[in-house]
């Protein structure tokens, strides 16, 4: 056992209003420079829908992500390294832009020089690759809120299996929003694919990089994921991905489009796992047990020999205690309400689902009764076929079971909330219809209806302790060099509020250290204090 | 010999030599975030399709030929029993192929690199140099190896020009050599003393990162969190350009 720390994500699908304000926030934090205009890091898709690019989990296609071989063993769907190292002068797997779209911006100018006219003058769209006039015809949500939903909705890969006349039913049925990010997977087939070496897993916290300065643009990687999250930058000729936001991470802070998020259905937290079982559990022969094979990944932190062996692998402290009030583990291993998204690319997705009843209750209703009733939410999981095939097509590899427990769980507990809030007795027959007792069902509810900033983001502190000396070599006036003179930082670093720490300088005076500071406390001894 | 010769057929080489030698070690050193294919597959894809691989195929091609003309001298050929018939008949045919995939490609790839628009976007100025300087050798190269070794009576650049080109790795090059050549190579020649010497400062320094290593290495690489030193002001080569800056 060889215990790795991640930082992971759930994101509660009931909770999405199809805002946007994550890929905004997001788009204007990472992805606002030339060259990365069609990028969304972060987007909202509606589902039923294409996605972005369009079909992107059509993996017949696209051949991201992993497949067994016949002897069984792993290998990356778009083929192996000899076959990548002869089609790296055009790689056939690789989206065009025109699975993308092509970025356009406005003339704006027009609408303060145009002449005196009697009509408004317009801003042209023009493109941003050409500078010239173009006509949008897609965009990276051009299917949103079911727009367009006879054509867009009924190309949904998802959707392949269902009927025609199911598939049209289905549109009409219900919709919702999948936002989507990197899934910082634990077996990333991008960082596989890369022949340059240049994408990488951090050990630290799981996040999954690309080194600008090692990519040579060889654009295996944006055909290599599955998810299609690695994009190719069209000025620089390098590629970027979905940073999940690692500085404010190392800062304890939550990603940006988890931070601005209006519905707060995002959560983040640690998850320790077995680095040493992830092969194993990626190989399952069938692709529905890629679910249940991911979650034995996992270690329990609160299990002492597994403390005991991560301290052993280096995982600081803080670090191990975090995961024990992780709301990701919580969501996906103790409660397990949450879902991988589309575990049958086999790339051991870390950013997990909890799968929304708005569909099933959605139903309920158009057919007459009351959601509140739990046995008519029941009769409706049992008998909606659609709903259930379509929602396991993307979270469980097409077994309807995992999905249908998940609902019914999410049912007991509106039920049970219900109950208590108008002093009904406690239904103990509901509650061991989804093995569950009543302190677990209100647990859940507390992490995924009440839980405030810092429940809901679980996010220990990188340790850094030693780069401060390195930061601090530049502000070296009348101070002892860092580089020469490493003892009197290190050794001599007192904690301080808000952020930043002080130090004792070769005088014996203690100063103030800025780095890290966050302004909302005073910063004593910014001038030097005491010593000479 | 003549001041002329000396600068054309010796100053020259060795100043584009040095050139490629500095300019790497500086490119290297100061634009890593610059060194990069600048694929424009995600553009335009029909074209590329067939372009690059037979350029890019046809050029590992003529290279070989290269080293096996050029390089290797006629003597050796001649130790090893290969007579010059069968020297001559292996290269203008093998050559031809190699010639038939670099110009075909090539066509392809200038055609999209000048007429759509989305690529040509992407082209910077220095690309446009090496470009033209690709041309110009191409054509030059592929004219003799059809033109003369192939349809004509054939000329034996081994004699004349793989002396000279030896003699400069050597430190002594045969400059009578190449100023009796035909005009024809001795243009060839100095446009790819040319070509090396912008090569550092293209895009073609891709060349010399085509990743062998990826057929040994892990499949997952996995890397820690150092703590780097921030980079002395002025001296961390290209980032990333502010908004509104055309490459």
């Amino acid at each position: 056992m060889r215990v790795m720390a991640q930082v992971a994500m759930v994101m509660n699908l009931d909770k999405c209003i199809g805002c946007h304000t994550c890929s905004v926030t997001c788009k204007q934090t990472w992805t606002n420079r030339p060259g990365s205009e069609y990028m969304w890091f972060n987007n909202v898709e509606t589902k039923p829908g294409v996605g972005y690019p369009r079909r992107y989990e059509d993996q017949e296609r696209f051949k991201g992500g992993w497949t067994l071989n016949r002897r069984g063993k792993l290998k990356l769907k778009a083929g192996g390294r000899l076959h990548k190292l002869l089609t790296i002068f055009y790689n056939p797997e690789l989206p065009s832009l025109d699975d993308f779209y092509e970025p356009w911006t406005y003339d704006y100018e027009q609408l303060t020089t145009a002449p005196l006219s009697d009509d408004l003058p317009s801003a042209h769209p023009k493109s941003q690759l050409t500078g010239r006039d173009m006509a949008p015809s897609a965009g990276p949500n051009w299917d949103d809120d079911l727009a367009g939903a006879p054509e867009h909705a009924t190309a949904d890969p998802n959707l392949t299996g269902l009927s025609e006349q199911v598939r049209m039913e289905f549109e009409q049925a219900f919709m919702f929003y999948l936002p989507r990010i990197c899934e910082h997977c634990l077996n990333p087939s991008c960082v596989a694919s890369c022949p340059s070496g240049a994408m990488y897993k951090r050990e630290e916290d799981g996040i999954v990089l690309v080194d600008q300065d090692r990519c040579r643009g060889w654009r295996f990687c944006v055909s290599g994921c599955p998810y299609k999250k690695v994009y190719f930058n069209h000025r620089t000729g390098k590629a970027e991905k979905c940073t999940f936001c690692y500085p404010r991470i190392e800062a304890g802070q939550p990603t940006i489009c988890s931070e601005t998020c209006v519905g707060r259905l995002r959560h983040l937290g640690v998850m320790l796992y077995d680095a040493d079982a992830v092969l194993a559990a990626a190989s399952v022969p069938d692709d529905t047990d890629l679910y249940e094979a991911q979650l034995s990944v996992f270690l329990d932190p609160h299990d002492p020999d597994v403390q005991a062996q991560a301290e052993r692998d280096g995982i600081a402290h803080d670090w191990i205690q975090a995961a024990q009030r992780s709301p990701a583990y919580a969501l996906i291993k103790q409660h397990r309400v949450a879902l991988p998204l589309h575990p049958e690319y086999r790339t051991m997705p870390m950013v997990w689902y909890v799968p929304p009843l708005s569909p099933v209750t959605d139903a309920v209703h158009a057919t007459g009764y009351h959601d509140d009733d739990p046995d008519q939410v029941f009769a409706a999981i049992e008998s909606l076929r659609i709903p259930m095939e379509y929602l396991a097509n993307l979270f469980t590899a097409g077994d309807t079971r995992p999905v249908e427990r998940v609902l019914r769980t999410l049912t007991v507990l509106r039920t049970h909330m219900r109950a208590q809030q108008l002093g009904d007795p406690i239904d103990d027959e509901l509650l061991s219809s989804v093995d569950m007792a009543a302190d677990d069902v209100e647990d859940l509810y507390r992490t995924l209806a009440i839980a405030k900033y810092d429940e809901r983001y679980v996010i220990p502190k990188v340790h850094a302790e030693d780069t401060g000396s390195l930061q601090a070599q530049h502000c070296s006036v009348g101070y002892p060099d860092p580089v020469t003179a490493p003892s009197t930082h290190a050794a001599d670093t007192l904690a301080a509020t808000g952020g930043g720490s002080q130090f004792r300088d070769d005088d014996g005076r203690v100063r103030f250290n800025l780095l890290g500071w966050n302004a909302t406390t005073r910063a004593p001894n910014l001038f030097g204090e005491g010593g000479r | 010999m003549s001041a002329w010769d000396l600068w054309w057929w010796v100053i020259l080489p060795y100043l584009a030599l040095a050139t490629f030698v500095v300019g790497h070690v500086w490119r290297w050193r100061y634009d890593q975030f610059g060194w990069t294919s600048r694929s424009t597959q995600l553009q335009e894809r029909v074209l590329l399709k067939w372009g690059s691989p037979l350029f890019h195929y046809g050029t590992f091609a003529a290279i070989a030929g290269h080293v096996i003309g050029i390089l290797i001298p006629e003597s050796f050929t001649h130790a090893l029993g290969i007579p010059e018939t069968a020297y001559r008949w292996f290269s203008s045919a093998a050559g031809t192929v190699a010639a038939l995939g670099v110009i075909i490609g090539v066509a392809m790839l200038a055609y999209r690199r000048t007429v759509i628009p989305k690529v040509r976007a992407t082209t910077s100025p220095v690309d446009w140099v090496a470009l033209v300087l690709l041309g110009i050798v191409i054509v030059l190269g592929i004219i003799p190896t059809i033109g003369v070794n192939l349809l004509g009576g054939g000329y034996d650049y081994r004699e004349s020009v793989a002396l000279w080109f030896r003699g400069l790795f050597a430190g002594n090059p045969d400059v009578a050599a190449i100023t009796h050549a035909p005009l024809i190579y001795q243009i060839h020649a100095t446009a790819a003393w040319a070509i090396l010497a912008v090569w550092p400062f293209t895009r073609l320094v891709h060349a010399w990162s085509y990743p062998l290593w990826y057929l040994w290495r892990p499949f997952i690489v996995y890397r820690s969190r150092v703590p780097a030193p921030p980079s002395e002001p002025g001296t961390s080569g290209r980032r990333w350009r502010r908004i509104g800056v055309r490459y």
